[in-house]
């Protein structure tokens, strides 16, 4: 078997680099750029009609209407954006992107998964390879950033938050190890599977099982605590050296939990440790959104686009979640889980929260600028305001509806950035085979 | 006495309670004659008689007379039951008595484990370890003194047994639940026949589902009616020989659930066989439905328990449909007996046996009536099983097999004293509390003198002693004997202990000591009974509260709607015709179609929609989903299964049909999933959300049949696969062997039919060959009276599978998923094929690391008949989304991306005459929408299916509260029941899923 896997694992890397060969990261754009008479959709809400960007050293500096740009100035690029409309560039808060690449049948291509219960020392951005064949497919639907995160055990690692046009992981890392991801157990018993029934000892174990797990998850940080408080150290340990960041609020802790059990625990994480903790997944949080308020926990939500979680649930409770939590004043994220699809839905995912409550303008934010708070880089991208990375998209129409929502250009750190894709280079080369004219 | 005598002795030979003559004696000869008479009692001689202060007569075994008036035989023992019943005991048709199978954890199927494929079984039998046709449980039957004795605790004196292990499960026999040499107890060998869905202990693989359960069953029966001509090529096959004897056998299906009910009786019809079905205990939920079948039925009394959901957070995982059916599943025997179906009820089911009769009872308290539950535990088991002749009643020459009872035999206070069985007695009870109850004049005759005291005998427990400063008397009574303890003061002091004998007279008289220790004696006359109130009779409590829906559970109807004269007005109507959009127009829908289309029309009759400033259009059709089925969508066992069907297997229950129509889809083709290269059939079914399985299907359509290529039928995630093919070289060759096998088949038949002997009458060729359901499948795909959807990936597995098919003279109807169908899109134009796929699905295989978004374009611009499906019931409810994104990837016309889930996959599925554009004349399967409908702002409100609307947004958010306030009470009422301290169940979630093409995998993974 090995070798078979040998030969697929080497199969599918040649393939991934034959297609996107000529897709290459853009090189670096230090001069001044213009994006001129678009609609810019800021990403806080507001929305600037024929406003002009004004971008130099890759930073936003100017926004709004009025800025005067140069003409037939040679140092100077402008990208006209009149009639089209003006993103920050999507943001996506939780993936295994460049960590998975044939999720299903190529073991070697996994890397997101690592041995073993509590790893705060594992970081997933070492292993992110910023050539895997969905990085390109993400671009191309205006996600510009996304977290990479590690899965497995209860304490995974941390999570570092790339940009998506990059040579190597060094160069992808936008904020390395941002957080350390926390995984609750559950505490309901599985569901039946259809031959066999739960025992019953199962069934009554759940919550107890549960409760043990998280006593020894606070032990944990109990001892870590104890640990960082001795400061001279010569054998340090790198488990619980690994979650100094989390004490010293350098580092979030991100509480994967869909459960009102497990989110009421995580804010019980906060009141003892004092840590900055965020909701992952959330798919219970409406039931308790404003309880989340009053302790200002933020959510990123797992992808709306899912069933309900039970027969008697509003068909709809996936798609109105968002819009529960945003009347209760939480701070959250949208995000896109979808295996099938990689991840190149996000925008649609806001879009269904727009028919489902949200205002198109906070379904965007859900996507940027409170996805960059919740990821902790809010400081430099997120939103088109000046002193932030020109991280801009420019679509065609309304970027949260699918007909519309075709990105004409992306700019990452004001880099142009190349939105072809074995994607599109496939389509290329099989309209050109029956003879067929593109039109896009 | 002897006249009477003379009647019954054609039986005695058989059932004579004689010591078994064979068997030597190691002793003297010790022969009585057993001879019993009852007197004073009120006899239930059968269902329909009672005899006030009768008298019955037993002698060796037998009942010799029953009446008011029997002359009593010197020898006989006299029993007098004044105040008791006698009552025929019970029979149980469903019980495995005596031959219990060993419970081994049952093998699921494992999409990643080796395949088991053959029997464990040794010997001359046939191929499949789950058809034990062979297995007689009169050989098996070991008599079990325990089990007897709970049994007959409960009433039972009879019962059918039979080895409930695997899907033809053998004969079974019935024996009484005496306790004498098994020869002695078996009042039948060989009864009954005895089917199931489960494979049960089988290790080997075939079947994995239920719908190949099915079809095992269905070739069984074909099998074995071809066997009878002794084929020389299959030489001696046991299993065959003794399917084909036990068909003269009455024949019982263990069916377990009312859909599953339907199922085995509609195999039952096909091969001319009526089941005795034994049902699940819901069947009240489709009753109409259950009678139709004709069918007798044997029906558990194992009520749900209360859950424990007094945590808001688990009660929300409890499904209403569950919080239902714990209030409601004692009127199942009630609404069996009010269709006029034939029932019997069994204990089978039950955890503890001894909830028996209590359940009974509430089953009445649920508007069952006493004497049908009677009929149902006697009579009409002992008809059934041919031996009312002998058992069921108390008529002279039966068995006698009876109770006696304190009272009537179903009322709460009613208590079971003793059960006997050919003719002996087996006590269930020693103590009548009628022989102690009472007020009683107590004289203690101690050394300080005499005291009396007045003692009130409530039953054979408790006992109040009057005239005494007492706190506690502990009081008990075993039918002989009476021991009393009495604790009198406030303090720890001993207490005074009497004990002594009861004589006849209800006289009590005995020693004891007192508290200090001396000796006494001490007497007690009976004074007078108990004053009590006799309102012993079952209360009728009111009908629950729930309503039963169709489906049963949460958005049901109360009835099922009917089809109104509707006319949509002032709408934006994508007709997907080449009229295009037409603004401001109406739509008028009559007896289910489209019947209008324009301006201005006017219909005094219709109910209006108003559709001013919403957008009117066809319903979607979802060409490849796995919605509605149960249990299982993957007969994964072998390569090839094209014997087996989608359609046998649907659950019209599933709430993912409204949860589409909720995103307007109006018609899902229910297809097999990829496991094999040749699945199953499909079904192809209209959202009539609250039918049945039957009102799902789209009648007079197209048969399909699922096939599948690629990393899926090879078993690549698996690493020990042992099932042919491992590469896709091989799957080639299984679609070339199989049609190289139907062709065979084929020519086989034609030469069978050509030989006749008699000239006149036509051949029956499958007299000669044997007659093959999956080849039989594969030969309607030759003459284009089967159509293949096929799943399919790359271009060179697309490719092969063309070649193959072109070989044999047919081609492919549809090529689903078709990622790679951009790559070969001139070779599928050129064979005909239609094409169905995701819009952007990738990158989760490697077969799909070539799979591009713009593949509908591509395939579009070729010309082909694109159709964008969902295999996925949550992506199903936002089709026209991801028609959408055809838009944009590949910039195809808004309107052709519309077609691409309607029309285009009507076309594809052979209905587009029916269904999937607005045209007079087609069907009105129809959706309004908030929004244009390809915006991701869209939003179905009202979904339309043959004139009827299934969805509608207003009446969704009224259920919604509905719903709400259901559950609540219901949970309420769960948790009242907690607090009253009776048991309730550890909190589990509610059965809820969704299946995919790769249902063990739990994510969809396609």
């Amino acid at each position: 078997m090995k070798k078979i896997y040998f030969l697929s694992v080497f199969f599918s890397f040649f393939y991934t680099a034959w297609s996107q060969d000529d897709v290459y990261p853009a090189k670096e754009y230090k001069g001044v750029l213009y994006i001129t008479n678009g609609t810019v959709h800021v990403g806080d809400g507001r929305v600037l009609d024929n406003a002009t960007i004004k971008v130099n050293e890759g930073k936003i500096v100017q926004v709004g209407t009025g800025i005067s740009v140069p003409q037939h100035d040679g140092q100077v690029k402008v990208v006209d954006a009149i009639g089209k409309q003006v993103y920050p560039g999507l943001i996506l808060p939780q993936s295994d992107l460049g960590l998975k690449e044939i999720s299903g049948s190529v073991r070697g291509s996994n890397d997101f998964r690592e041995l073993g219960d509590y790893n705060p020392n594992i970081r997933s951005v070492v292993a992110y390879n910023p050539a895997s064949m969905m990085v390109n497919v993400l671009k191309a639907n205006g996600i510009l950033l996304a977290a990479v995160v590690p899965q497995g055990g209860t304490l995974s690692g941390s999570s570092s938050v790339v940009q998506l046009d990059a040579w190597n992981w060094e160069d992808a890392a936008y904020k390395t190890d941002n957080g350390i991801h926390l995984r609750l157990p559950s505490f309901h018993p599985s569901r039946r599977s259809f031959f066999i029934e739960t025992a019953q000892s199962d069934r009554e174990e759940a919550t107890r099982r549960a409760l043990g797990k998280v006593e020894e998850i606070k032990s944990f940080f109990r001892e870590a605590k104890a640990y960082l408080q001795e400061t001279s150290r010569t054998a340090p340990n790198l488990k619980l050296e690994a979650v100094k960041g989390l004490f010293n609020k350098s580092q979030k802790l991100y509480v994967h939990a869909g459960e009102v059990k497990q989110m009421l625990l995580a804010i019980d994480f906060v009141k003892e440790f004092g840590f900055d903790v965020v909701i992952v997944g959330g798919e219970a949080s409406w039931q308790i959104a404003p309880l989340l308020k009053s302790v200002n926990i933020p959510v990123i939500l797992n992808a709306l686009h899912r069933l309900p979680a039970t027969e008697d649930e509003d068909y709809d409770q996936p798609f109105k979640t968002s819009a529960i939590l945003q009347q209760a004043g939480v701070l959250f994220a949208l995000n896109d889980d979808a295996n099938n699809t990689r991840y190149r839905n996000l925008a649609f995912n806001a879009g269904t929260a727009v028919r489902y409550g949200l205002t198109k303008e906070e379904a965007l934010s859900a996507i940027t600028l409170n996805a960059a708070k919740i990821l902790g880089i809010d400081s430099r991208t997120g939103s088109i305001e000046a002193g932030k990375d020109a991280n801009i998209i420019i679509s065609e129409g309304d970027v949260l509806d699918m007909r519309t929502s075709i990105i004409k250009h992306a700019f990452i750190q004001g880099r142009e950035v190349n939105l072809a894709s074995k994607q599109t280079q496939l389509y290329e080369r099989y309209m050109d085979k029956y003879g067929l004219k593109q039109k896009q | 006495m002897k006249k009477i005598l003379l009647i019954p002795v054609f039986f005695a030979a058989v059932w004579s309670t004689y010591a078994q003559q064979t068997f030597p004696v190691n002793d003297v000869a010790d022969e009585r004659s057993k001879a019993y008479i009852f007197i004073n009692a009120t006899i239930v001689k059968d269902v329909n008689t009672t005899l006030q202060n009768a008298a019955m007569l037993v002698q060796k075994g037998k009942i010799v007379a029953v009446g008011n008036t029997v002359a009593v035989p010197k020898d006989a023992v006299v029993v007098d039951c004044k105040g008791k019943y006698i009552v025929p005991s019970f029979i149980d048709m469903y019980s495995d008595y005596g031959v219990p199978v060993l419970q081994k954890v049952p093998v699921g199927f494992s999409y990643t484990s080796p395949i088991r494929l053959t029997s464990d079984t040794k010997g001359a039998r046939g191929w499949n370890e789950a058809i034990k046709a062979d297995i007689d449980a009169v050989d098996l039957f070991v008599a079990d003194k325990d089990k007897a004795k709970t049994f007959r605790g409960i009433g039972f004196g009879t019962v059918l047994t039979h080895h409930k292990d695997g899907i033809a499960r053998g004969t079974g026999t019935v024996v009484t639940l005496a306790d004498k040499k098994e020869n002695l107890v078996i009042v039948k060998e060989k009864v009954s026949a005895h089917y199931s869905f489960n494979k049960g202990t089988s290790a080997q693989s075939y079947p994995t589902s239920l719908m190949g359960a099915i079809a095992l069953l269905r070739q069984t029966y074909i099998d074995a009616d071809w066997y009878k001509n002794n084929p020389d090529a299959e030489g001696v096959n046991l299993s065959l020989q003794a399917w084909n004897n036990n068909r003269h056998l009455l024949q019982v299906f263990d069916a377990g659930d009312k859909w599953a009910d339907i199922r085995a009786d509609r195999i039952g019809d096909e091969f001319g066989v009526q089941y005795i079905i034994k049902g699940g205990g819901n069947e009240y939920q489709r009753i109409k439905e259950i009678a139709a079948t004709g069918a007798a039925f044997i029906v558990p009394v194992n009520y749900p328990q209360a859950i424990d959901v007094e945590d808001p957070d688990n009660a929300r995982l409890v499904s209403l449909n569950d919080l239902r059916h714990w209030e409601l599943a004692p009127v199942n025997a009630a609404a069996l007996e009010n269709a006029g179906i034939s029932f019997c009820l069994t204990p089978s089911d039950l955890k503890d046996p001894g909830q028996f009769l209590s359940n009974v009872r509430k089953a009445i308290e649920h508007g069952l009536s006493e004497q049908k539950a009677l009929e149902a535990l006697t009579r009409t088991p002992a008809t059934l099983l041919g031996v009312y002749d002998r058992l069921g009643s108390l008529e002279p020459g039966k068995l006698a097999n009876f109770l006696i009872t304190s009272g009537p035999v179903f009322h709460e206070k009613t208590a079971i004293f003793q059960n006997w069985v050919q003719g002996e007695k087996y006590t269930v009870r020693d103590v009548d509390d009628s022989d102690i109850k009472g007020i009683y004049a107590m004289v203690l005759h101690t050394v300080k003198g005499d005291t009396r005291y007045t003692v009130e005998v409530k039953n054979a427990r408790t006992a109040t002693v009057s005239n005494m400063d007492s706190i506690q008397v502990s009081f008990s009574f075993n039918g002989r004997m009476v021991n009393m303890s009495i604790k009198t003061g406030k303090s720890a002091q001993p207490v005074i202990r009497l004990s002594g004998a009861v004589d006849h007279n209800r006289n009590w008289k005995g020693t004891g000591e007192d508290a200090e220790g001396n000796t006494l004696l001490w007497s007690a006359e009976f004074v007078k009974p108990l004053e009590e109130q006799t309102d012993d009779v079952p209360k009728k409590i009111i009908a629950p509260q729930t309503k039963i829906t169709y489906p049963f559970g949460s958005y049901g109807w109360d009835e099922m709607p009917r089809q109104e004269t509707l006319l949509i007005k002032d709408a934006t109507v994508w007709t997907g015709e080449a009229e295009g959009v037409l603004t401001n127009t109406d739509v008028l829908v009559k007896q289910g179609k489209i019947v209008q289309i324009g301006k201005g029309i006017r219909d005094a009759g219709a109910k209006i929609i108003t559709g001013t400033g919403k957008y009117l259009t066809a319903g979607i059709i979802d060409e490849h989903s796995h919605i509605a089925v149960a249990s299982s969508v993957n007969e994964g066992a072998q390569s090839v299964t094209s014997e087996v069907r989608i359609g046998d297997n649907l659950n019209p229950d599933d709430i993912n049909i409204y949860r589409q129509l909720a995103g307007g889809v109006t018609a899902s083709h229910i297809l097999h999933g990829s496991a094999n290269t040749i699945g199953g059939q499909s079904q192809l079914i209209k959202l009539r959300w609250g039918a049945d399985d039957k009102g799902l299907r789209f009648e007079g359509a197209d048969p399909f049949i699922k096939f599948a290529l690629g990393e899926n039928v090879k078993r690549t995630i698996s690493v020990a696969n042992n099932r042919f093919p491992d590469t896709r070289m091989g799957v080639e060759q299984v679609l070339a062997d199989a049609f190289q096998r139907a062709t065979d088949y084929e020519n086989a038949l034609k030469k069978a039919a050509a030989h006749t002997g008699k000239k006149k009458e036509p051949a029956n060729p499958f007299a000669t060959v044997r007659r093959d359901l999956e080849l039989e499948a594969l030969v309607e795909i030759m003459h284009q009276k089967r159509f293949i959807t096929c799943h399919s990936y790359v271009q060179g597995e697309i490719t092969y599978a063309m070649r193959v098919a072109e070989q044999f003279g047919f081609r492919f109807n549809t090529f689903t998923h078709v990622l790679e169908g951009y790559k070969v899109a001139d070779k599928i134009k050129a064979h005909g094929a239609s094409v169905s796929t995701f819009s952007d699905w990738f990158g989760y295989k490697v077969e799909v690391t070539d799979a591009i978004a713009y593949n509908a374009a591509i395939m579009q611009k070729m010309g082909l008949n694109v159709c964008i499906n969902s295999d996925d019931a949550e992506m199903a409810r936002r089709l026209n989304q991801e028609a959408a994104k055809i838009v944009k990837y590949g910039g195809v016309s808004e309107a052709e991306a519309w077609k691409m889930v309607t029309i285009n996959p009507a076309k594809a599925l052979h209905i587009d005459g029916r269904t999937g554009s607005i045209k007079t004349g087609k069907d009105a399967d129809l959706v309004l929408w908030s929004d244009h409908p390809l915006s991701i702002y869209a939003q179905p409100e009202k979904t339309i299916v043959d004139g009827i609307v299934y969805f509608d947004i207003e009446r969704d958010r009224l259920l919604r509260e509905l719903i709400s306030k259901e559950r609540n009470r219901i949970i309420q009422k769960m948790i009242a029941e907690k607090k009253s301290g009776k048991p309730v169940a550890t909190f589990k979630p509610s059965l809820y899923f969704s299946l995919s093409c790769r249902e063990d995998e739990g994510a969809i993974i396609q």
